[in-house]
């Protein structure tokens, strides 16, 4: 956190009046769970993109691939392996529901700090 | 050229919306001060003014309409009462943090339970740590000046805190009375152009209202409230000032009647004050130098200034039109203030409590003469004989 200012040097009323500041606040330390990237492959099809509501997917937008997960400012909510399609599929497959950590998956969900796969960041 | 009406203190005020013509009106109505707002919506309907009228479903979404409006950049109005008020509360704190210059015209009414529609200040003293300016009136004059200086004083850059013009329910509300209005031009050229300088409107320039403030900044933030709260009251002195100049009606921090060469006094505020002035003037004729000290002023509360009027006297009573209960003595909070602030300022002189009117019960000009025969006494012993006294209440 950079140095706290003072309340003549602040807007008034809390007011942010710089747009899309919110990137300056790393919410990443909130997280009890993150995720890592599995063994099954992913398709690219971009559901974790688009529902992440941290805008914490990382994507090569040129050669439209996922690449990774912005674990400054993840807070691990889960919701990028919840609506990943290859989790469904692989949970089909193995005919069980898997548990969010299972290394099948494609977006695994761990304990912060137990896990530290490749490729992962 | 202005024109001398016959109006009610709700027609004055809705006058004076008619010619500030608002960018957004939010309300709901509520006894006493629906005819404000009624006849207002006729305005509206008529194409008197440009408002967008919000009819809204409760007063917490009244003031939660005025809160986005003002954030947008609107010049934003809404009128309640009572029970209207308490439910709007919530609001009415962001409101005043979020910086908006929302004016309000508060019809005083007694707050249930049992409930109650006529007048007495505790809805008003329900908000008095809100952050809100609170100007009271005696009669719809006043409270027609007040609300054309509401807007200034709230919209002054080094203000920008939302403003709230009393007036006692029904007494003055529904009160025909001589009220001068002013010419429609010279009120707009008073109140001038309204340009926010943070619109939510201004899409080149995105911003944020009302985030999640913690521990690291929201002190700051209350602090910066504080400073405004310090700036309002020069502003209030300059608007009227310069109200003065325009229209010919004197206003200040607060009245002061026949007070300089006063030996003791009451302070009184809202409708009150008009009757408080006859009992002055009987017991000025008896030889008794007594004065009033009127309250317009009541956030920012002008302490060193109330001191420096009230200071001289030989004994002072306080007249409250609601009860803090539970506050020491079970007083009211003008007398609380008020002690407060002579101690504050090393002033030592009697003072006693009348909490008075509530509910509406009625105050009659004997009873007002019985509370400065006690001054007077008080005056002559040096003693305070009760503390708090409750006003014609039966035993």
């Amino acid at each position: 956190m950079s140095e706290l200012k003072g309340w003549k040097e602040i807007p008034i009323g809390g007011m942010i009046l710089e747009a899309g500041n919110a990137e300056q606040y790393e919410t990443g330390d909130w997280r009890a769970f993150r995720p890592v990237f599995g063994e099954a492959e992913c398709i690219n099809c971009f559901q974790c993109w688009l529902n992440c509501p941290d805008s914490s997917i990382l994507v090569d937008a040129e050669n439209e691939e996922m690449v990774g997960f912005d674990l400054k400012h993840c807070k691990g909510c889960g919701i990028c392996a919840a609506v990943c399609p290859v989790n469904a599929r692989v949970s089909k497959k193995a005919e069980e529901e898997l548990e969010k950590d299972d290394p099948r998956l494609c977006i695994r969900i761990v304990e912060e700090g137990k896990f530290q796969e490749v490729g992962d960041e | 050229m202005s024109k001398f009406k016959a109006l009610d203190g709700n027609a004055a005020v809705a006058t004076a919306m008619r010619q500030i013509n608002p960018d957004v009106v939010a309300a709901y109505p509520i006894t006493p001060q629906t005819a404000t707002v009624q006849t207002f919506s006729e305005y509206v309907n008529n194409g008197l003014v440009d408002t967008e009228f919000v009819t809204v479903e409760s007063e917490h979404s009244a003031m939660s309409a005025c809160v986005g409006a003002s954030a947008a950049g609107a010049r934003v109005m809404t009128a309640t009462s009572a029970n209207g008020l308490a439910l709007m509360w919530e609001i009415v704190y962001i409101a005043a943090s979020s910086r908006l210059p929302i004016v309000m015209s508060l019809v005083n009414r007694a707050l249930s339970g049992p409930i109650n529609i006529h007048p007495d200040h505790s809805d008003v003293m329900g908000i008095r740590d809100s952050g809100w300016i609170i100007l009271m009136s005696e009669n719809g004059q006043e409270a027609y000046d007040n609300i054309i200086q509401a807007m200034r004083i709230g919209e002054h850059p080094e203000v920008l805190l939302p403003v709230a013009v009393c007036q006692d329910g029904f007494i003055t509300g529904h009160g025909l009375e001589r009220v001068e209005i002013y010419e429609d031009s010279d009120v707009q050229s008073f109140i001038g152009t309204y340009e926010p300088e943070w619109p939510l409107l201004d899409l080149d320039n995105p911003k944020t209202y009302g985030p999640l403030d913690f521990y690291d900044y929201y002190y700051e933030h209350k602090r910066q409230q504080i400073e405004a709260m310090e700036n309002a009251k020069p502003v209030i002195l300059d608007v009227a000032k310069e109200f003065n100049e325009r229209f010919g009606r004197d206003y200040g921090l607060f009245e002061a009647y026949r007070l300089d060469d006063a030996d003791v006094a009451v302070v009184v505020a809202n409708s009150t004050a008009g009757t408080a002035k006859t009992v002055v003037d009987d017991l000025r004729d008896e030889g008794h130098k007594v004065g009033m000290l009127k309250i317009r002023l009541f956030r920012p509360f002008p302490a060193e200034e109330l001191v420096k009027a009230l200071g001289h006297l030989d004994a002072l009573a306080v007249m409250d039109r609601s009860v803090s209960f539970g506050a020491m003595g079970n007083g009211g909070p003008l007398y609380l203030e008020l002690l407060a602030a002579l101690a504050a300022h090393g002033v030592s002189l009697p003072v006693a409590d009348y909490v008075y009117g509530l509910g509406g019960r009625d105050i009659l000009p004997r009873e007002i003469e019985g509370v400065f025969r006690d001054a007077l006494d008080m005056a002559e012993t040096g003693e305070v004989e009760r503390n708090v006294t409750y006003l014609s209440v039966r035993e």
